[in-house]
């Protein structure tokens, strides 16, 4: 839509006009890392930082939720949608390209009106990554390292001010009450297309292939020896899944207070890759082995979620990479698997 | 008022009946006394408040709806057994139904040949019931029948009937009998060498425990019967049946949205469906 110039100084009477009216979540540093987490004061907002444990979905996609409420005595149930006007800050580029596939998964055949109302709720301010958040991340590779949608506001460090991209009249209204920004000039805008060009150059690619043939040499991977060894290795732990921006599976369980007279009917984070995921009651389990649990992560992220949806199941965040206490990488394995086709199809 | 796909109808126990040990057949009735509206083969996810949500397929076939439905139901985790302890007139959850039931209008005019084993009589019969109830529009209808002992079998009147049925032909088996058993022992497959089929003009249709698809499908391929006319219910852990928790995932299916009725020839090549 436009292009403004917001000067570094007016960031913190910015965040601070917002968390008048809106809870405000945005990075912020915890030990030597950073997460996501409310901003009740500016100084807290780490614009400048790397990466977080857990990505943004956690904004939208709570790792507990209340579905509904209901009473015991005379049965009965109240959906409950917990959702609040959020404004959520400094979003990389990989983890808009996940939201905007976690839209598409909840929008999708059986609105989702718990994350739907959530996500209507939050305005979201993408920041522009300069620099490598670590060796770990191959968003390049993935085609994230920009996005064009996605977000209300988008922002890129321009040194002394930000340039701001307003690219929704939610953005706009937003920026307009509780911001002081310029419009873009000229050498704002030279500024700004020096900036993004020569982000370029400081990213590596990691993936030995073009991404788009994911899809396809997974589908000709399943049997791989490649995922006996990954098996071998996993601790079955669920770290992967966990921060991952766009692993969205939940588990659904009901607590009742202690008198017995009331509960909750909770959404909570689950993971395929603990043991019980595909357990059914009589207790046949069917992904049994951590190996078939690796191998359904992997097929999740370069195929089966691109077949189901036409977006890509992986946004290169490297989040799963740098978790894994047994230095499981995705990107080596799509590497080793395109490495040794010739095995795959055996 | 808000509206969740995770919020259940509260649906009233109109009768709860004793099948066998481990099985409770439940008449469920919709509030106000609104028809469920669902195809033979789809299922619900029945709640005991407090306890749980459990996926289950409805037995009751759409041609003998009277405002109830029936589930018929294995106690044999968390919420089946909190579904066993309740009574009628009690309350529980209902959310449904979902996904692919069984394609009656392609059945039509051929000959079709039930194989369910066990429990897998139970979504099974949904259909029976209707291809039974409009006999007229279907081909030969044959049933064959294994449970692993004779208490075990269900819907021992239904079966009774569908025995004495000319226009039905059911054969029943159990894997070992007792003293009150004079009829066939052996495994569901010692059944297919009793009866011959027009392979071209027959849709076979089978649901049992996991071990036994390819044991049956094995059969039915070797009577020449094509992967296309045949069709499997299978069992997953459908935990929200709107296609999104991920549970009942088989590769890039969801049980819940894609099946639980799969035509074989569409999921033969999907590796951890069978």
């Amino acid at each position: 839509m436009s292009l403004m110039i917001l000067d570094k100084g007016a960031l913190a009477p910015l965040v601070n006009a917002l968390m008048a009216d809106y809870r405000v979540v945005g990075p912020q540093a915890k030990g030597s890392k950073f997460v996501f987490g409310p901003i009740t004061d500016p100084a807290q907002l780490r614009l400048d930082y790397n990466t977080t444990i857990l990505p943004p979905k956690k904004v939208l996609q709570p790792q507990q939720e209340r579905l509904a409420t209901f009473g015991l005595q005379e049965p009965q149930v109240e959906p409950v949608i917990e959702a609040e006007p959020t404004v959520l800050l400094g979003v990389h580029t990989c983890d808009l390209h996940a939201i905007r596939l976690l839209d598409t998964v909840f929008s999708q055949d059986h609105p989702d009106a718990h994350y739907l109302e959530r996500r209507r709720q939050t305005v979201i301010v993408g920041l522009e990554c300069l620099e490598p958040c670590d060796e770990n991340s191959f968003c390049k590779d993935m085609g994230t390292l920009t996005a064009e949608e996605g977000y209300d506001l988008h922002l890129t460090d321009l040194g002394p001010a930000y340039a701001v991209e307003v690219a929704t009249e939610a953005g706009e209204e937003l920026l307009a009450r509780y911001g002081t920004a310029n419009e873009a000039g000229e050498a704002d805008i030279r500024r700004l297309n020096e900036v993004l060009s020569a982000k370029w150059p400081r990213f590596s690619y990691r993936l030995e292939f073009e991404a788009a043939e994911l899809p396809s040499l997974l589908a000709t991977a399943y049997e791989h020896p490649y995922w006996e060894e990954l098996g071998e290795r996993c601790l079955s732990c669920g770290s992967c899944t966990n921060v991952c921006p766009t692993c969205y599976c939940f588990n659904v369980l009901d607590e009742v207070n202690m008198v017995l007279t009331e509960g909750d009917r909770l959404r909570r984070w689950d993971s395929c890759q603990l043991d019980e995921f595909a357990r059914v009651a009589g207790g046949e389990n069917f992904r049994e082995t951590r190996s078939a649990r690796q191998r359904h992560r992997f097929m999740r992220k370069g195929r089966y979620i691109y077949e189901r949806f036409g977006e890509s199941g992986c946004v290169g965040c490297g989040r799963c990479i740098r978790t894994c206490v047994a230095k499981i990488s995705i990107v080596e394995g799509f590497n080793a698997i395109h490495g040794s086709p010739e095995l795959a199809k055996v | 008022m808000t509206t969740s796909i995770y919020a259940p109808m509260m649906a009233r126990l109109v009768a709860v009946e004793q099948m066998t040990a481990l099985e409770k057949l439940f008449t469920i009735e919709l509030p106000g006394g609104q028809d469920l509206g669902h195809d033979p083969g789809q299922f619900v996810e029945v709640s005991v408040l407090g306890v749980g949500e459990a996926p289950i397929s409805i037995t009751s076939s759409p041609s003998r709806t009277n405002g109830t439905f029936e589930l018929c139901v294995r106690r044999v985790g968390d919420v089946t057994n909190a579904l066993h302890a309740l009574q009628p007139g009690d309350k529980v959850g209902v959310r449904g139904p979902f996904g692919q039931g069984f394609p009656v209008e392609k059945m039509r005019g051929k000959d079709v040949l039930f194989a369910p084993g066990g429990l897998g009589l139970a979504p099974l019969r949904s259909l029976i019931n209707q291809v039974i109830d409009e006999r007229g529009s279907f081909g030969r209808v044959i049933i064959l029948y294994g449970a692993k002992r004779p208490e075990e079998l269900l819907f021992r009147d239904e079966l009774d009937e569908w025995v004495a049925r000319d226009d039905v032909e059911c054969l029943i088996t159990v894997d070992r009998g007792d003293e009150t058993w004079d009829g066939h022992v052996g495994v569901i497959t010692t059944l297919f060498p009793e009866i011959s089929v027009h392979p071209r003009n027959t849709v076979a249709v089978t649901c049992g425990p996991p071990i036994m698809y390819r044991f049956v499908l094995m059969e039915l391929l070797g009577k020449g019967i094509p992967e296309t006319q045949i069709y499997l219910s299978l069992e997953r852990r459908m935990k929200c049946g709107v296609g999104k928790c991920g549970h009942c995932q088989i590769n890039n299916l969801y049980c819940c949205q894609d099946g639980p009725v799969f035509n074989y020839a569409k999921i033969k090549g999907v590796e951890e469906a069978l």
